[in-house]
């Protein structure tokens, strides 16, 4: 019991070093991680085409990694850079990671257009009925946060929530992800930018839950 | 476009467009309320449809509408259903079967059962079973309550006079329900929760 707690506080320690983008011995020496801030940024705020982990919800977190450990997640994206990640990833480190990343503040990428953000709102708020897309405020809540293993989607990129819902569309990452695919089935390419608009211009400001 | 698969989807392809296929609302409700209608956690607990009671989900929907009952959210889809697919989509929902999804505090529903049952008698509060029936199945305009989401019934409960009844000049079956839902403490109303949540 004690070697593995302790063994689980040097993962964390390494996570923290990895993702401060320091020379890490913990880092260096496992070549099957690489390094995470590679892609994903030193803060881990995300950095085309790979997404924002900071301030993540854990679970979710949790669940993709899983999810590209057992190939659910097959967008191109994915195969090439995740796929190997997860795999030799191991349960005591991926804890501490997701730990780790959840704790992380967050930044909005801001990268949307402005124009668009109020249309955008409202698919999100309220839905459109009449063209049977639901309201995301249902489950990934008033501010975007998420909650559990739905992601929190506040200040993500543009281009990342493009590509997600996109996938989705193209028929990439079905396993394991219901209800997405068929929701983002429903959106023009007009919704999904207006979407991605006002996600990526937003941030919410107090604590997710 | 692919509609979820389960073992709801009706095979009749869709003819019409999306507002008036059928099927695609069908798909559209299991979006939130889950493939086959169980429920689903969101960042708001969305309620178990399948089994439920069609004159339930009718009246709830024009509760909606004529804001008896208040919800941004199913006012919305409640102005997307035309003609008579309410009711349709309540026969479908009444048809499906599906197991609990679980996840209540197993420790309440001993206290809940009691309650259930029973009633509290010194706090005036009726037996459930008196409306809902014995196994919880509802009946009418009154809901089945067996297998509801827990978070979703202590929500309900907790919350009754903000959300039901909102128009005096129009009382509804909420009515029944209001001095109930005002009467029970939250740990009784988590106790029955915890109680219907897992009936079948």
């Amino acid at each position: 019991m004690r070697s593995r707690l302790a063994e689980a506080l040097l993962i964390a320690a390494a996570s923290t070093i990895l993702f401060a983008g320091l020379a890490s011995p913990a880092g260096a020496e496992d070549p099957a991680i690489g390094n995470c801030t590679w892609c994903h940024g030193g803060g881990a705020q995300g950095y085309l085409p790979a997404p924002r982990l900071a301030g993540q919800q854990r679970a979710y977190l949790r669940a993709q990694l899983e999810r590209f450990r057992m190939h659910g997640r097959d967008a191109p994206a994915s195969i090439q850079f995740m796929w190997a990640a997860a795999e030799n990833l191991s349960d005591g480190r991926m804890r501490a990671l997701t730990d780790y990343l959840a704790a992380l503040d967050t930044k909005p990428a801001m990268d949307g257009n402005p124009a668009l953000e109020g249309r955008g709102r409202d698919i999100y708020q309220n839905g459109v009925a009449d063209e049977n897309i639901v309201a995301c405020v249902a489950c990934h809540g008033p501010h975007a946060t998420g909650v559990g293993a739905i992601p929190r989607l506040d200040g993500l990129s543009h281009s990342y929530l493009v590509r997600r819902l996109t996938d989705w569309q193209n028929g990439y990452n079905r396993a394991g992800a219901t209800p997405m695919p068929h929701i983002a089935g429903n959106l023009s390419p007009d919704q999904i930018d207006a979407l991605s608009s006002y996600l990526s211009n937003t941030r919410y400001a107090g604590a997710a839950r | 476009m692919l509609i979820v698969a389960c073992s709801l989807a009706p095979g009749a392809a869709a003819t019409a467009g999306p507002a008036e296929s059928l099927s695609e609302k069908f798909a559209y409700c299991q979006d939130c309320h889950g493939p086959n209608g169980q429920g689903y956690r969101g960042f708001y607990p969305i309620p178990r449809l399948a089994g439920q009671q069609t004159q339930y989900i009718e009246n709830q929907l024009r509760a909606f509408l004529e804001r008896r009952r208040k919800n941004a959210i199913m006012l919305n889809v409640a102005h997307g259903l035309h003609g008579n697919m309410a009711a349709a989509l309540a026969a479908r929902f009444n048809a499906a079967k599906v197991a609990p999804i679980g996840g209540a505090p197993q420790t309440l529903a001993a206290q809940g059962k009691d309650i259930f049952d029973h009633g509290i008698p010194e706090k005036d509060v009726a037996a459930c079973a008196a409306c809902h029936g014995p196994a919880a199945q509802g009946t009418g305009e009154i809901p089945r309550l067996a297998g509801q989401l827990y978070e979703y019934v202590v929500f309900k409960l907790v919350n009754w006079s903000k959300e039901r009844g909102q128009i005096a000049s129009q009382p509804d079956t909420s009515l029944i329900m209001e001095p109930v839902a005002h009467s029970l403490s939250r740990s009784e109303a988590q106790a029955v929760a915890a109680y219907v949540s897992s009936l079948r």
